[in-house]
């Protein structure tokens, strides 16, 4: 009898302990942080990555987290980071949120990013339509030798429904029809490369940045992507890259230095060492 | 015990050894102390035990929560009946028997390999090879689990696919087979270990009667030695397969994850999505309360009961086996 009252008042004290601890984090991570929390897009990864180790000996510590656009405006709506990086604008749901939470996103365009059709060195096929693409991915063009190629399945890879590029993919090209089921998906751009690089027969899509002699870029719709066709907005499958920042940051802040960073020339440097379009050359 | 010195000697080094100084009676703040120091040290293991279960009745009553909503938000019976999984599109479409079969799909694949290479691994280590080696192998099959399942993931990935395709000629290597074989490589060790445990747990006696009533070394484990351990081997195989239904980073990255049945059937050249798969791609887009959010639960509660059930399959028959030995066995 003793035992069981002793039972409710220890569990009633770890109750009381578990909730003072949750009440305690939430209340850490609303204070402004000595370091800056960048999170988001895989797309926009290196480039935040790139501005982490040039910020590093200047006094400013950044923390860069990339599990997709989706997570860097879900973490901005919960204020747990200063910067999301996002290969895509705020979903009007998203925008939503942020303002019920108190949150005013505000978009700095930073760099532009195009996303390319990638095959296999050994395909013949250099150029397809953005209609021809389209069908392959829904399923209606499944052998290479429906486009001019060698007789052979196409493999279809697309990046995971959490990523910015696939839903810059799925608006640009797909025009919002549905991918067949038969379409493998992998987890980022460097793996979706990686795949296409050991396929023959395979095709995907990743951003500018990770496009490389292993892999053929497509040219679509007789636009062939490189910095001049994407910057100048020709290329049907390019898209700015956004920082978003809970309201315009203090001019002068640490925030501030870093979402305006791509103005300098160092900054610009860094966006094409990575693969990206500077926005100033338009 | 006349002489007085003895006695005085005697009861010094009682005193000495079990502290007879200490009064039988205790004063009221003493009790008090000793109630509170038994009840302090009760509650302090109590909350420590209990922090564990407690931890295990929140994820299932959280998982559960966030799970029924989906059940009343959508068709259920679609989501067993039909292959379209289009979670993001608009309209949404939640059919759900792909990602089921694909978990089918790979964790057969891997108990059909698995299991008989484990057992044989097993019978060798327990009755077969020699001791000395026997330490050597044993530790070695064990490091196998240690491997994480990432790292195994990257040679699936990097390793076996471009030779699926290069060398066996398929069209993707990121496919069912793949990810069943990887999987039976990291379902294996549990395997082997679980069972060998269970077959040397059978002791020297039933080997040696078998060999006594004239028993070659084949019908002493045939007919005595494995069927004494059934109940061990079978929990062993359920382990397993636990850990292959459970599996996420390796089939994310060796199963391709097209949300398709394989057809026809048998073609397990082709890729396949898994239960575990889909809920780590896509809880981060997942909108917090939104329907989507509740099917991943939902799928989440899916494999939360086949897991338990299997995790409770398998203590029945460890407890079989105990029970078994206790009896003398059979």
């Amino acid at each position: 009898m003793k035992a069981t009252k002793w039972q409710v008042v220890v569990v009633l004290s770890l109750a009381a302990v578990l909730c003072g601890a949750s009440g305690h984090i939430a209340a850490q991570e609303s204070e402004d942080s000595a370091v800056i929390q960048m999170v988001g897009s895989t797309t926009v990864g290196p480039i935040a990555d790139a501005y982490a180790e040039y910020f590093k000996d200047k006094g400013i510590k950044i923390s860069v987290t990339k599990n997709g656009s989706g997570d860097g405006a879900k973490a901005l709506v919960d204020g747990l980071c200063d910067i999301a990086d996002m290969s895509r604008f705020m979903k009007e749901k998203e925008f939503k949120a942020a303002v019920e939470n108190g949150v005013m996103p505000v978009a700095h365009v930073m760099a532009m990013d195009g996303v390319c059709v990638i095959v296999h060195p050994s395909n013949p096929v250099k150029a397809l339509t953005t209609e021809q693409i389209r069908n392959i991915y829904k399923g209606e063009i499944t052998n290479w030798k429906e486009l001019g190629g060698a007789d052979q399945n196409i493999v279809v890879i697309s990046r995971d429904t959490n990523s910015g590029t696939y839903e810059t993919f799925e608006g640009l090209v797909m025009n919002k029809e549905k991918m067949a089921g038969s379409v493998e998906y992998v987890a980022s751009n460097p793996h979706a490369k990686a795949r296409v690089e050991s396929t023959p027969g395979a095709v995907a899509y990743v951003g500018l940045g990770f496009v490389d002699n292993k892999v053929v870029a497509l040219t679509v719709d007789g636009i062939a992507p490189n910095r001049k066709t994407i910057a100048a907005g020709v290329y049907p499958v390019s898209r700015p890259l956004f920082f978003f920042t809970n309201g315009y940051p203090k001019l002068g802040s640490k925030v501030f230095t870093i979402v305006t960073f791509h103005l300098t020339e160092e900054g610009q440097k860094i966006i094409e060492e990575k693969g990206f379009v500077p926005v100033t050359s338009y | 015990l006349s002489n007085p010195a003895d006695h005085s000697s005697l009861s010094g080094r009682r005193a000495g050894a079990v502290d007879s100084d200490r009064p039988l009676l205790l004063t009221p703040g003493q009790d008090l102390a000793g109630f509170v120091g038994n009840l302090a040290g009760r509650g302090f293991l109590f909350a420590i035990t209990f922090a564990s279960v407690l931890a295990v009745l929140l994820i299932f009553i959280f998982i559960g929560a966030e799970a029924i909503p989906f059940f009343a938000e959508v068709n259920v019976t679609e989501f067993f009946r039909t292959t379209e999984w289009y979670p993001t599109h608009e309209p949404a479409e939640w059919g759900g028997l792909a990602l089921l079969l694909g978990s089918l799909y790979v964790t057969l694949i891997a108990v059909v390999i698995a299991v008989p290479i484990g057992l044989l691994a097993a019978v060798f280590l327990s009755d077969i090879v020699s001791f000395k080696l026997r330490q050597i192998i044993k530790p070695v099959i064990e490091i196998l689990a240690a491997i994480p399942s990432v790292a195994v993931g990257f040679f699936a990935f990097l390793v076996v696919a471009p030779w699926l395709q290069n060398t066996l000629g398929m069209d993707t290597g990121a496919n069912a087979l793949n990810a069943g074989v990887l999987l039976a490589v990291m379902a294996m060790p549990t395997i082997v270990s679980i069972a060998e445990d269970s077959l040397t747990a059978i002791g020297r006696e039933l080997r040696e009667g078998a060999y006594a009533l004239g028993s070659t070394r084949a019908e002493m484990l045939l007919k005595v030695v494995i069927p004494a351990a059934g109940s061990g081997i079978i929990a062993a195989i359920i382990l397993g397969v636990m850990r292959a239904v459970g599996e996420t980073m390796l089939v994310l990255m060796a199963a391709g994850n097209a949300s398709q049945i394989p057809h026809p059937w048998w073609d397990l050249t082709q890729s396949v999505r898994t239960m575990t798969g889909t809920i780590a791609f896509e809880m981060g887009e997942a909108p917090h309360g939104g329907t989507h959010y509740h099917c991943l639960f939902a799928v989440g509660l899916i494999l939360l009961v086949i897991t338990f059930a299997l995790n409770l399959t398998s203590e029945y028959f460890l407890n079989r086996s105990r029970r078994k030995l206790r009896g003398g066995g059979k």
